[in-house]
């Protein structure tokens, strides 16, 4: 077992890869990364959810560029929520779901079994649309996901929770009780600001928000809109939101979803988010932005 | 009804109450069905209290003489003595033993069922938990008997364990030979408290929000992890609970226990002698006394130090979730 400061400066320079297929992978990401200006991120090509025989995610294939925010609207059940947690592999938790298709994490599929989903959560992290704190102090929160990595060097940590905090815009607001106030004794806006915090200290380079200020008021919301935008300098983010004046403020590129006939959740269109929302080229993308249904 | 409103509309709002609104008879069922519960247990315990004081108070024995290790109830004997700390020291060892045995398994059960176990595997388990529970205790007693009394004097008076170093001398004590013993008393009640413990450990892993597992698995930890560093510390109190729970339980049988532990009223020394406890003590002795003389008023106060025990842990439960509600 390493040292965990050995992990961490590892982890810093050099990303292990997932699965050992380093050749295949590598020019993989080196195809792609020729297309944009930024490099491809997260790729998808014709994924499909489902659970059981209901089909909730039909044939999605977009593409997601390194630091940048991507949003994913569209009315509640076209599969949003669903398609996001396929990135980090929280659908694997359902046991009826299976997920189709190709998933790339830096040009490596993230699907294959043989894929370390510990790994693979470390480095893309995600914020829930309840703020979910640990019931232990604000320092453990955030020190919990280094701890159990194996960082137990008691210096490294203070500083990581500190950058965590300070990054997540909630250093100032908690310094003086870091220790002795639970991380359920927070605002809400606070809580979710905490577990912002709490995945920046696991060093991601992907994070992935699902609904992340639905349950916070305009004040909170428009805190956590700005961390975003900060974010973005170092991280890809991927949002689920309901709200469009929030998807047309915070992000890059705007991917809409809808409901086909049968119900399963489908892309619409994927499109840089000023021009979706004033020149969508599909007609439901419109309907849907102007309000006349969803 | 519509007749009823517009009656009272017309009389107004100052309308005498109707007789059925005026006794209101349901309030008064209940309320009498819950005040003599309170009452029958106020006399209970009144009761008890009195019958096991009449020990010191009515035969004048010093408290010194019940603290004692001497059991010599016969008033026919030349030294009657009344020394009940071998059967309070009984219980206690016997239950703390089956506790160290069935709480190990019983969260183990219970994390398994929770957060392993595949749906149809709890369904399963959870029906033969409730089975376990329904078992009468003289069945326990008497599977203790046919079962694993012999086979624990059968297995541990074997030559090889005898010749071990310190396994054969707690093996060795004497009395063993039959196998009836603090060990069998403790393995029977180990069984007996399992589901108890289980199903409400249970109950505890499942209260806790779904959430926080997600949470701790997005961040790239692993099952046990989230087990050990979230899920445990907080099903923590529900977790003490059912110990508790399962103490009071433990305490409080008689039958089994004292089919399968010797009843010898001795101070405890080796789990593998025979030994007694206040419950095993009462239920062999009861039949033999008279009512007001010594050595009866000697099995009250064993009641009442039973009696003691379980409020003291249903005191112990209380304070636990009251913290629990706190945090």
């Amino acid at each position: 077992m390493n040292t965990g400061d050995e992990m961490l400066a590892a982890s810093a320079t050099y990303q292990e890869p997932l699965i050992r297929r380093v050749e295949v992978s590598a020019s993989l990401a080196a195809d792609t990364a020729t297309a944009a200006e930024h490099e491809i991120k997260i790729a998808t090509s014709h994924v499909s959810i489902s659970y059981g025989e209901k089909v909730a995610v039909r044939d999605v294939s977009l593409e997601i560029q390194d630091r940048s925010i991507m949003a994913l609207i569209g009315p509640s059940g076209s599969g949003k929520s669903t398609f996001l947690r396929c990135f980090n592999r929280m659908n694997d938790l359902i046991p009826s779901a299976s997920v189709q298709g190709e998933v790339t994490l830096d040009g490596e599929n993230v699907t294959d079994p043989d894929v370390s989903v510990v790994e693979l959560r470390r480095r893309v992290g995600m914020v829930f649309q309840r703020p979910n704190p640990f019931p232990m102090s604000i320092y453990e929160n955030v020190a919990y996901g280094p701890r159990r990595r194996g960082l137990n060097d008691r210096r490294k940590l203070e500083e990581l929770v500190e950058t965590s905090l300070r990054r997540a815009a909630l250093w100032d607001e908690v310094k003086d009780d870091l220790r002795r106030k639970s991380g359920l004794a927070l605002s809400g806006g606070q809580q979710q600001r905490l577990c912002i915090a709490r995945v920046l200290a696991t060093e991601p380079e992907v994070i992935l928000m699902d609904e992340p200020a639905s349950a916070l008021d305009p004040v909170s919301t428009l805190r956590i809109e700005e961390l975003m935008r900060e974010l973005r300098e170092a991280y890809t983010i991927v949002i689920v939101t309901h709200n469009m004046q929030q998807a047309a403020r915070v992000s890059d590129v705007t991917a809409f979803f809808t409901m086909a006939e049968d119900r399963a959740g489908y892309l619409v269109e994927v499109g840089p988010t000023g021009q979706i929302f004033t020149r969508p080229n599909e007609r439901l993308t419109e309907d849907y932005i102007s309000g006349r249904f969803g | 009804m519509a007749q009823l409103t517009s009656a009272n509309r017309m009389a107004g709002l100052r309308a005498a109450p109707s007789f059925a609104e005026r006794i209101d008879l349901p309030q008064r069922v209940v309320f009498l069905a819950a005040a003599s519960m309170i009452g029958i247990v106020i006399l209970l315990l009144g009761f008890i209290t009195w019958q096991g004081l009449q020990l010191f108070l009515k035969d004048g024995v010093p408290v010194t003489q019940v603290l004692s290790t001497t059991w010599q109830p016969d008033s026919t004997s030349p030294d009657v003595t009344f020394g009940l700390l071998p059967f309070i020291a009984g219980t206690v060892f016997v239950t703390a033993v089956a506790l160290l045995i069935s709480t190990p398994l019983s969260v183990g059960l219970a994390l398994f069922l929770s957060e392993v176990a595949p749906r149809w595997a709890r369904a399963i388990v959870q029906p033969a938990l409730e089975i376990f529970v329904g078992i009468p205790s003289v069945v326990w007693g008497w599977l203790g008997i046919t079962i694993l009394v012999p086979f624990l004097s059968d297995t541990f008076h074997h030559d090889f364990v005898l010749s071990l170093p310190v396994v054969g001398e707690v093996f060795r004590a004497p009395g063993f030979l039959t196998g009836f013993s603090w060990l069998a008393g403790s393995l029977v009640l180990s069984i007996m408290v399992l589901p108890t413990i289980t199903s409400v450990s249970f109950d505890a892993f499942r209260a806790i929000p779904q959430e926080l597992r997600t949470g701790s698995l997005a961040l790239g930890t692993t099952r046990w992890q989230t087990i050990r560093h979230i899920l445990i510390p907080a099903a923590l109190p529900g977790v003490l609970t059912a110990v508790v729970l399962g103490m009071t339980r433990a305490a409080g049988e008689a039958l089994a226990v004292q089919m399968v532990i010797g009843n010898s009223p001795m101070m405890p020394q080796a789990i593998s002698q025979p030994v007694t406890t206040l419950t095993s003590q009462i239920t062999l002795d009861m039949g033999n006394t008279v009512f007001g003389e010594p050595w009866q008023d000697a099995l009250w106060t064993m009641s009442l130090v039973l009696l003691i025990i379980s409020i003291t842990s249903v005191v112990l439960v209380r304070v636990i979730n009251k913290r629990r509600m706190a945090s």
